[in-house]
């Protein structure tokens, strides 16, 4: 094992990047947490005071924060949806036989690339648009109504955009998880006589079960915080209809200035952000091991 | 590999599998279509699809108006800069835990993990009052700043993960032969580190290209990347839709073409080596 030279080299080496992300950490969150239980607001910064749980009460009890954690979890629970029962079944598509299954690929891949500000303009322009888009067109041709989707269906508009840049990273997890599956036993099993659907429920979704918890994980870790496709679209509204928690504490922050309850609701925020980070941290960590 | 399948079969799933690989890049095509339209073109009712007036015009629009190649410049040195300061700080740091691994380290490498999950919002306010009373709002070295903490835990992680895989026998090897540290970290490590490196610094730097939440945030004009500058087109201003298509066809182009080569890459950066 490693000489006694090489773990006080190891430890010096370790140190800049581990104070780095201490200080990232701590200091950021003590200043929200002291924030937290003041009155403070940057338009009148000359009076503040000190207000214990204030904040937290008039943050919890405010029916905005209801509705934003409404929002939020139907954004998450609907994107984690949909990006899971599409990706699933294109991941296994993509692990077939296909002719230029590397272009395919490329063009399943492309939307993650795409920068979240661009994604959510361009479908919001060119083809939600309830006039001009690509949306409105084909609905002519098929002898409907165009739906105004950012006036009629607020939410389920951003969810689609949201769902179409996170639906090529699971697609891709799963088909990573797929090509790494033991082909042995596929052929065994069919050479047993085991039918399609029935290698597919007994070995490839064991399989995918791992991979498909990583992509929850990982997914609701960043949908949580979806932020610049609601600035650039809708900017929470109409009304409420599209403001999750951390468009709503952005409001509170840097546009009503309020730096007691934004900090409140950041908290809250890390809460929650926290409960999941848990379950991955421990599915993680489970996998060092081995 | 050597499965047998059907003639058949290969064509119903190649037909399917390029109907909704195109149907998935339709929009990322559309925008492209667009940008070579005028704007009449854009918003004309049935939409053209190949047959309109091509031009690039908007590509020039785009650059004289609102000096295109300022933001550009901003998202290359913002996210050049994070990437590569996060590097130096991570590259010493991963060696550490790879090859000289204690009691604690796989704490070490959870807690740094469970430092990514913070989110951004929650830390909003301090970061904002911070970058306001130090003068660094809308700077460029602000943003490589926080970009760069963001970032720094992934870095670390993937790097972990590559070196991890690097035969200790051979640096055993080294050193029985009398290499010093200093040697065997640039004769026998770096050249089996070289494939890890490129793809943990091609995926960050598409991972700060992209970043929304910070630079919307801490900057307005002087700093703005890219994801800045496009947001401003949010505001309506008549008809300006090939322009923005233009504008965001040049802000991804590079990165989508990047993120091409960093496909297997992107998978086991995402997910901290749990799923390869």
């Amino acid at each position: 094992m490693a000489t006694e030279q090489t773990q006080v080299l190891g430890r010096a080496l370790l140190t800049p990047a581990v104070a780095l992300l201490f200080i990232w950490m701590i200091v950021p969150l003590a200043m929200t947490i002291y924030f937290s239980t003041l009155h403070y607001s940057l338009l009148d910064a000359e009076t503040w005071s000190f207000v214990g749980l204030e904040n937290f009460r008039y943050f919890l009890t405010d029916p905005a924060f209801l509705t934003a954690l409404r929002n939020t979890l139907v954004l998450v629970g609907s994107v984690l949806a949909i990006t899971i029962l599409l990706g699933t079944p294109l991941a296994l598509l993509l692990d077939q036989q296909v002719v230029g299954r590397s272009i395919v690929r490329l063009m399943v891949i492309a939307p993650f690339f795409v920068m979240p500000t661009v994604s959510a303009l361009v479908w919001k322009n060119l083809l939600m648009h309830p006039v001009s888009g690509l949306f409105a067109w084909v609905a002519t041709l098929v002898g409907a109504t165009p739906i105004d989707w950012f006036n009629d269906v607020p939410l389920f508009a951003v969810i689609l955009i949201v769902a179409w840049q996170w639906l090529p990273f699971a697609t891709l997890i799963l088909l990573t998880a797929l090509q790494s599956q033991d082909e042995e036993q596929k052929e065994a099993a069919e050479m047993d006589g085991a039918s399609a659907l029935s290698t597919f429920i007994y070995l490839t979704l064991p399989h995918l079960a791992r991979p498909i918890t990583v992509v929850i994980l990982i997914e609701t870790i960043f949908l949580l915080t979806v932020f610049a496709e609601i600035f650039v679209t809708t900017g929470g509204g109409p009304g409420l209809a599209t403001t999750n928690i951390a468009f709503l504490i952005y409001q509170q922050a840097l546009v009503q200035y309020d730096v007691g309850n934004a900090s409140a609701g950041g908290l809250v925020a890390v809460v929650i952000a926290n409960i999941v980070a848990f379950f991955l941290v421990r599915i993680v960590g489970r996998n060092l091991e081995a | 590999m050597a499965r047998k399948v059907t003639v058949r079969r290969v064509w119903v799933s190649t037909a399917a599998a390029w109907f909704f690989g195109f149907l998935i890049f339709l929009p990322i095509l559309w925008m492209v279509l667009t940008s070579f339209k005028t704007e009449l073109d854009a918003f004309s009712m049935p939409p053209k699809f190949l047959l309109f007036h091509w031009t690039t015009e908007n590509y020039a629009t785009v650059q004289e108006r609102s000096d295109y190649l300022h933001h550009a410049l901003n998202s290359i040195i913002i996210a050049g800069g994070s990437t590569l300061i996060a590097m130096i700080i991570a590259i010493p740091a991963a060696w550490s835990m790879a090859f000289a691994p204690t009691k604690r380290t796989k704490d070490l490498l959870l807690w740094m993990l469970s430092t990514k999950m913070m989110p951004s919002v929650g830390v909003l306010v301090p970061i904002y009052l911070i970058f306001r009373d130090f003068g660094l709002l809308d700077t460029r070295a602000g943003l490589v700043m926080i970009l760069c903490l963001g970032n720094l835990p992934i870095v670390i992680w993937m790097l972990f993960t590559y070196f991890k895989e690097i035969p200790k026998d051979i640096l055993e090897a080294a050193r029985m032969d009398g290499a010093t540290i200093g040697r065997e970290l640039v004769y026998v490590l770096t050249p089996m580190a070289v494939p890890g490196l490129a793809s943990t610094l091609l995926l960050n730097f598409i991972l700060a290209w992209n970043e929304a939440f910070w630079t919307l945030n801490l900057s307005t004009l002087e700093a703005a990347p890219l994801t800045t500058f496009i947001a401003s087109y949010s505001s309506p201003e008549g008809l300006f839709w090939a322009k923005l298509s233009a504008a965001s066809t040049l802000a991804i182009a590079p990165i989508i073409i990047l993120g091409w080569f960093t496909q297997r890459q992107l998978v086991r950066g995402l997910t901290f080596g749990a799923v390869k």
